[in-house]
């Protein structure tokens, strides 16, 4: 079952190891995988092949997860190439992005202070969208030039993205409090 | 996940949250992310002649951990030289803070944040020497 597997997800999937993805091909590969190993199959197997079968699920849907989400799939190609984001330990980012994170955090705070507070949020979303959007189109360029110099502008970008997820997520969060 | 009593002391009545003029040449601006959680913190010193630290400020958009070691820093750099400042490690905050280890990371980004305001101040001072040279 394991050699199945291959060495990545993309070698999972049966993809080409690359940012730009084919969503119907993966979401098809998917399919195909949860039905071949899906643990209903391995009822009357041995407790070591069911348990197996169990686990590779739990990868494929793993794997999914990771390549269907741009910022993941980038953060994972990175580690394949051996980039070590650091998340934890590593908190000098440029303080111009910086800055303005705080402001958009100063505004969504302030949000209902305003006297349309959704129609501020809609104002603040855009915002965000728009520099996620530059990013993603960003990334999708550096990473189809395939250059190893290219890494540590693409670390850069990725860590931004996660910066602009989070807030998009917290700015959906207050939409549901205001509607 | 329970916050220890010190940190809800904090995140309930923050200490010195505030901003100052990042322009004025005697105060230095740390500003720090930590991209695994999108937490922000920025951190201000307005250092004395003499090189001790008279105030300090700041500012945090994450959780409570990260606002806990942000306002606990405040109070910590206050009467210290730059060089005492800076030698204030992330496991001090962390112990104080009785932090648990997935929030070390909080206290990293308060350790970082003083050592970019204190660089931020130090550099607004080189650069004041060098045009007062230049002047001269």
């Amino acid at each position: 079952m394991l050699e199945e597997l291959g060495r990545n997800y993309f070698e999972l999937f049966g993809i080409p190891k690359s940012f730009e993805i084919d969503n119907t091909q993966l979401t098809g590969r998917y399919h195909d995988l949860q039905r071949r190993f899906h643990p209903d199959k391995y009822a009357n197997a041995s407790d070591q092949e069911r348990r197996l079968s169990m686990q590779v699920t739990a990868q494929i849907n793993e794997a999914l997860q990771t390549l269907r989400d741009p910022v993941r799939r980038g953060r994972y190609l990175l580690m394949l190439a051996g980039i070590e984001m650091n998340d934890e330990t590593d908190t000098k980012m440029d303080p111009g992005f910086l800055m303005e994170q705080m402001e958009l955090r100063e505004a969504l705070a302030a949000v209902d202070t305003t006297s349309n507070p959704l129609a501020k949020l809609e104002e603040i979303m855009t915002e965000v969208d728009g520099g996620r959007e530059v990013r993603l189109q960003k990334l999708s360029q550096l990473f189809s030039a395939g250059d190893d110099k290219a890494h540590s502008e693409i670390r850069k970008l990725l860590r931004e993205l996660q910066f602009l997820q989070k807030i998009y997520s917290e700015i959906e969060e207050l939409e549901e409090v205001f509607i | 996940m329970a916050y220890s009593d010190k940190v809800l002391d904090h995140y309930e009545n923050p200490r010195n949250v505030g901003s100052m003029d990042k322009d004025d040449s005697s105060v230095g601006t740390g500003m720090v992310g930590a991209p695994a959680c999108g937490d922000v913190m920025r951190l201000q010193i307005k250092v004395s002649k003499d090189g001790v630290i008279e105030d300090a400020k700041f500012k945090t958009y994450g959780c409570g951990s990260a606002i806990a070691s942000s306002s606990l820093v405040t109070e910590w750099v206050k009467g210290k030289t730059l060089e005492q400042a800076q030698q204030i490690k992330n496991s001090q905050i962390a112990e104080e803070l009785a932090l648990p280890p997935v929030k070390i990371h909080c206290s990293v980004l308060a350790e970082d944040a003083i050592r970019a305001a204190v660089e931020d101040y130090q550099s607004k001072q080189s650069e004041k020497d060098d045009s007062s040279s230049s002047a001269a």
